[in-house]
């Protein structure tokens, strides 16, 4: 065993009613890595991602984030962790939402500084200041004024990733975050994020951008019905297209069908 | 006219009281009906068949038969209010589950995201509610509950049936004394309307202020 990974998920399942969506995934992601997740629609993604922070609860297998279980008190006992900690824990963890949900009745600033003010217990001014530096490095100094729906797509998710990054969490978390876009606002936003994987935020992102996955993550995890079919490094996995049909297959379709 | 002049001083003490019944019952029912509203939605399941069988029942009833209720039927149970006071209690009762339905309404209009974005950042479910729902719901939840205040100053003049003067039983006493029911149901007729009227200018100046909050 090696040491432990920041982000350590063991043998995760997850049942939708009779709808098993994640059977038993392993992964890791260690601090600084970048890692992306692709694979077919329904093939568990988007709600392994939630298990991350708790959105979703997870039935079986465990979570970690520093050695700390994620929503339950520990592995075995499965009791669940009081509202407070639960709160403490996901604070820890950055999340950016495929449809932003940015908090329409707060401005670009407001939105980043709410975190900071309410969990963070920092005051105003200095919330205010740790709000423009983000808004600034996203490229939306002189934004930080405007509500959501003043923004334009790109323009809202890059506040939801300033208003994520802000909160200085440990691990990002990145859901499909350009699939609701414009295919002309995705790069503005997939910049921001390449260039936070070069200050050496640790990131695991769920990504319909292959080519982006590929240039920008440091390991790539390929799922198909709830579990891990294939991961490496974007050339190893690459590399197995050969020999797993259905990475082939999913690769072939998106090459087909997005470009 | 005479009867008019003659009957000011009685009509707004009536006023008064039709302002103080309505005022005590829209504030109490505002936090009985927000509480519960919020148990309806979030709360356990028991808690939630309760609020929802609690709400239908007490909307299913006429206001008229809830006043009653509380009057005469409570007092062999050990409870006796003043007229004054049963009335606050029936209506208050009565407004308190619709306040529910406009909680409720009103809530549940906002997409799980915003929740759900609420917990990212580490909000606990009271910040969440206070900062991410509640501004939003905010402006769902106005037009209905206005509305809803103008209803509680119009019904209140059903605890005049209990004998509390208020304005419609001022009203009422003051035609026993001079025999003009016309000029003075008019004149009721029209401070009702002034001060409902005066809530719904009022209402429409807030559904503006909160009007720039799109989904």
């Amino acid at each position: 065993m090696t040491a432990t990974k920041l982000l350590q998920i063991d043998k995760l399942s997850k049942s939708f009613a009779d709808n098993q969506v994640l059977k038993s995934i392993d992964l890791n992601v260690a601090a600084g890595e970048v890692v992306s997740v692709i694979g077919p629609s329904g093939s568990g993604k988007t709600t392994l991602l939630r298990c991350v922070n708790f959105l979703e609860v997870y039935d079986g297998g465990s979570i970690q984030i520093d050695g700390r279980e994620v929503g339950y008190v520990d592995a075995t006992s499965r009791k669940r962790r009081g509202e407070v900690d639960l709160a403490g824990m996901r604070a820890e963890t950055g999340m950016v939402f495929q449809s932003f949900n940015l908090f329409p009745h707060l401005t670009a600033e407001q939105n980043v500084m709410l975190g900071l003010r309410r969990v963070r217990k920092k005051p105003a001014a200095e919330a205010r200041e740790i709000a423009r530096h983000w808004l600034s490095r996203v490229g939306l100094a002189h934004k930080t004024d405007a509500l959501p729906s003043e923004l334009s797509g790109g323009q809202q998710q890059r506040v939801g990733i300033a208003r994520a990054v802000a909160m200085d969490p440990k691990i990002l978390l990145l859901d499909e975050i350009t699939s609701a876009l414009d295919p002309e606002l995705v790069n503005e936003v997939l910049d921001v994020v390449r260039q936070l994987a070069v200050d050496g935020m640790t990131m695991l992102m769920v990504t319909h951008e292959i080519a982006f996955a590929r240039d920008a993550s440091h390991r790539i995890v390929f799922m198909a019905d709830g579990l891990v079919s294939a991961q490496g490094t974007p050339d190893a996995l690459m590399a197995e297209v050969a020999s797993n049909e259905r990475l082939r297959n999913f690769l072939s379709r998106f090459s087909a069908t997005a470009h | 006219m005479d009867a008019i002049i003659y009957s000011l001083p009685f009509l707004m003490n009536g006023l008064g009281i039709t302002l103080l019944v309505s005022a005590i019952v829209v504030a109490l029912s505002l936090v009985v009906g927000v509480l519960l509203g919020i148990g309806l939605i979030y709360g356990p399941w028991p808690l939630r068949w309760l609020i929802r069988l609690l709400s239908d029942c007490i909307r299913g009833i006429p206001i008229l038969v809830l006043i009653f209720v509380v009057y005469y039927g409570l007092p062999p149970l050990g409870l006796n209010l003043s007229s004054f006071w049963a009335a606050v209690l029936a209506l208050t009762v009565f407004k308190s589950a619709h306040v529910i339905e406009y909680v409720r309404g009103a809530v549940t209009s906002i997409p799980r995201g915003q929740m759900e974005a609420g917990m990212a950042i580490g909000l606990i479910f009271p910040q969440r509610l206070r900062y991410v729902i509640f501004p939003q719901a905010m402006r769902r939840f106005l037009p209905p509950w206005l509305n809803g205040v103008t209803d509680a100053v119009k019904g209140s003049a059903l605890v005049s049936l209990l004998g509390v003067v208020d304005l419609m039983q001022a009203i009422n006493q003051v035609i026993g004394r001079t025999y003009e029911p016309l000029p003075l149901y008019i004149l009721g007729a029209l401070m009702y309307f002034a001060i409902n009227y005066s809530l719904s200018t009022l209402s429409k100046v807030l559904e503006r202020r909160y009007s720039y909050i799109r989904e």
